[in-house]
């Protein structure tokens, strides 16, 4: 099989690192060779965050290229936007419909994009959520990420047993309800 | 396994005994996985030179030891480095040391090979999280075997990328009886002299030993093809060019001549794909070998599979990035260095600034740092302007540091300026912890890396001690008594210091009871709570103000701002 790539993107803080690591485990899980690429550090305060997730039977490096990615997992508009170009043409976009101001916008120095995910919808497969209001109506404002994890979940070749198995797996024990039920809002959203 | 898991995971195996390290980006999460192992003591040194020494006494007295750093620690601990170069080890001793192409969280894109050649110690690398946990076992037996410190050099890419790696029990080493050696432990001019022929030598012997150490491979495929290469830029060859023929070095330092030599006979075009600097490159170029290397590939950045299809193949990628607006990494919502510099800010005063999240204060919309140079810089800088200027030019400056990065090597700067009469204030934030690596503890935090309760150095108390007799401390949220702090001790002729106190707001528990919130119809639009940049909050297209309440920790910052009472806290 040829290696598939998928890249989460999104703002420090958010939580790409469970999801890459919730994505690592279930590939994992289905006994392929897996490498992960992720940011720590500087890029963590409030930046543009990117994690690169590679599978197959044997991968060799561990970042997903510029028109290379088979679905990108984006936590942010601007940050679909930014990313969108690492999508391969046919490549499926999950994209969390949420705003987060960067700080040349706030400073008034730039301004955000209007419909981005109306432009983006012309070139690439997009699938869009609010998952910060399902999160909040579920009560709980974190889970969003497991939410948009669910939707991408649904254009990926594994079954929703083998996805709740891993998150069960990977999350904080106190937090596997909230998680299991945030993916399968997500699922079948 | 995160590369720099393996790393930890490697020295276990290899039966280490002591680690000590400061932390720094993208080294830290080596000490963090090693402290799990209850076999290997494992501390926090103060700075990178320490922890190297501490490293060595281990060695000396005939355990396995190993320091870890980024790049720029190196720099800290080179002058022990250029020592045990010579001196060598009893116990096998090992530094790892992370580079950062591509600048992900550095101020620099120093290559660690280049000071594994000046310093004569042996420098190897992994390409993936496998071979890391490998090599840092094969680094102690090289270690051992040719009596010299190993340099293991990973890079940003390596030491956060996360691959399959398979485990192995640890195997104890007992330690290695110690014997009073001054000949070789005590570098005087005398000693030193026959040392350096010894490392000569010892290098010469491992450039010939090179050829058949198995962490140096050659991967024969199509000849007309060849790359010599090694750690992650090996993996971008695999990824684009599977069928050519590959040297791949896992020692860089000293490099094996003989093997690279009947490698590039013969190949027909030759490659040397390396990132940062053309370390392999001007050797196999002294040897009289043709090849291509720093004319097609950057010296800058991190390397790519799509860089090298687009120099072997000429390919674009059919995509192309769209202009977006940045979005450059911030202060967290919450911070307590916001409000720090958004009186200085006020007070239209210049910043001499350091290393660490508070670095982040150069840049819009603060733009109080005028200055950052490495760690501990601040007050040394602060107190060259001053030197240089008069006392009266810094009246309008401070240096501001933050606890971790004090206690670092700003302390030594500290004692300068009392020592020379300065005139300068000196800012130390202190979050009580070491913030932008992700929360380690440090000497004045009373908490070990091993998670035991310490005593903790009283800062306060530290800058008494040097006799400097104001030493003011305030609450980094208190903007009246940061406002009032700032202009008394600036005007002083003498050296002051404010210690500015407010854990970072991502330690656990430091959530503020209440949120902040926006009452609209008070609100003046004058955007003053909007300046010191909090990302919870934005305008309105009515210039009214809404807070987000996921990301507001509840600080009050905005609230002090407004002249107005249009912002209050809240029950969460």
């Amino acid at each position: 099989m040829e290696t598939k790539n998928i890249m989460i993107v999104g703002v420090g803080g958010q939580g790409t690192l469970l999801t890459s690591r919730i994505l690592g485990g279930i590939m994992l899980s289905a006994g392929y060779d897996v490498k992960l690429s992720e940011v720590h550090g500087m890029a963590q305060r409030g930046g543009s965050v990117v994690t690169y997730v590679r599978y197959g039977e044997k991968v060799a490096e561990p970042i997903v290229e510029e028109g290379c990615a088979d679905v990108l997992i984006a936590f942010e508009r601007l940050e679909a936007l930014r990313y969108a170009h690492f999508l391969k043409k046919n490549g499926v976009l999950i994209v969390n419909d949420q705003r987060i101001d960067p700080m040349p916008v706030v400073t008034g120095a730039a301004e955000y994009p209007a419909d981005i995910i109306k432009n983006l919808s012309k070139d690439y497969k997009v699938y869009s959520i609010d998952a910060q209001t399902e999160a909040l109506k579920m009560g709980n404002a974190k889970v969003f990420n497991i939410i948009v994890l669910g939707l991408a979940a649904k254009h990926m070749d594994f079954s929703k047993e083998q996805w709740l198995k891993v998150i069960e797996e990977t999350v904080p024990p106190k937090t596997i309800d909230i998680n299991k039920a945030a993916f399968i809002k997500g699922f079948e959203f | 396994m995160l590369g720099n898991a393996a790393i930890a995971r490697g020295a276990y195996e290899a039966g280490v005994k002591v680690s000590a390290a400061y932390p720094g980006t993208p080294s830290t999460e080596i000490s963090e996985n090693l402290v799990n192992y209850k076999e290997i003591y494992c501390e926090w040194s103060p700075n990178e030179k320490v922890a190297c020494e501490v490293a060595i006494g281990a060695s000396m007295a005939g355990a396995r030891s190993m320091c870890s750093m980024k790049h720029v620690g190196l720099n800290v601990a080179s002058d022990p480095l250029y020592s045990v170069s010579y001196i060598g080890v009893n116990g096998g001793m090992v530094l790892v040391v992370a580079d950062d192409p591509g600048l992900y969280s550095s101020q620099n894109e120093q290559d660690t090979r280049m000071i594994g050649r000046a310093s004569m110690v042996p420098v190897i690398e992994p390409s993936d999280s496998q071979e890391a946990k490998d090599y840092i076992k094969y680094a102690f037996e090289l270690s051992e075997k040719y009596d010299t410190p190993v340099i293991m050099r990973t890079t940003t890419r390596l030491g956060h990328s996360q691959g399959l790696v398979t485990l192995e029990e640890r195997k104890e080493i007992p330690d290695k009886p110690y014997e009073k050696n001054i000949q070789k432990n005590v570098m005087m001019p005398g000693m030193a002299k026959k040392r350096h022929v010894f490392v000569e030598e010892r290098l010469k012997k491992m450039a010939e030993d090179g050829a058949s150490m198995p962490i140096n491979r050659i991967e024969w495929g199509d000849k007309k093809l060849g790359f010599i290469t090694s750690g992650i830029a090996y993996q971008y060859v695999k990824e684009v060019c599977p069928d050519a023929s590959v040297l791949k070095l896992g020692l860089l330092n000293p490099l094996p001549k003989t093997l690279i030599a009947d490698f590039a006979k013969e190949i027909e075009t030759l490659y040397i794909f390396e990132e940062l600097e053309p370390v392999i490159e001007e050797q196999v170029r002294a040897m009289g070998i043709k090849c291509i290397g720093k004319e097609a590939f950057t010296i800058q950045g991190e390397y790519s599979a799509n860089m090298l299809r687009k120099v072997l193949k000429g390919s674009e990628p059919e995509t192309k990035a769209q202009e977006v607006p940045a979005r450059p990494p911030i202060l967290c919502p919450g911070c307590p260095h916001r409000s720090v510099y958004t009186a200085l800010k006020n007070l239209k005063i210049h910043a001499a600034g350091d290393i660490g999240c508070y670095t982040l204060g150069a840049v819009a919309p603060l733009n109080v740092v005028d200055t950052a140079v490495c760690m501990g810089s601040s007050i040394s800088t602060l107190h060259g302007m001053e030197k240089a200027k008069g006392k009266d030019y810094v009246k309008n400056w401070v240096a501001v540091i933050g606890d971790s990065t004090f206690l670092h090597t700003g302390v030594n700067s500290l004692m300068n300026m009392v020592y020379n009469k300065a005139t300068g204030t000196v800012m130390i934030l202190d979050n009580s912890t070491t913030g932008m690596t992700g929360h380690q503890d440090h000497a004045a935090t009373g908490k070990t890396l091993m998670g035991e309760p310490t005593y903790a150095i009283d800062i306060y108390n530290l800058c008494k001690s040097m006799g400097i007799e104001h030493v003011v401390e305030v609450s980094s949220f208190d903007q009246a008594g940061l406002t009032k702090a700032i202009k008394e001790e600036t005007a002083r002729d003498e050296v002051s210091v404010i210690i500015c106190q407010a854990p970072c707001a991502l330690l656990k528990g430091q959530k503020f009871p209440n949120v902040c919130k926006p009452v609209s119809d008070k609100c003046k639009k004058c955007g003053a709570c909007l300046k010191p940049g909090c990302p919870a909050l934005t305008k309105n297209a009515d210039g009214t103000v809404s807070i987000d309440v996921t990301m507001c920790n509840g600080c009050g910052l905005c609230k002090q701002m407004c002249k107005f009472d249009a912002i209050e806290c809240v029950e969460r």
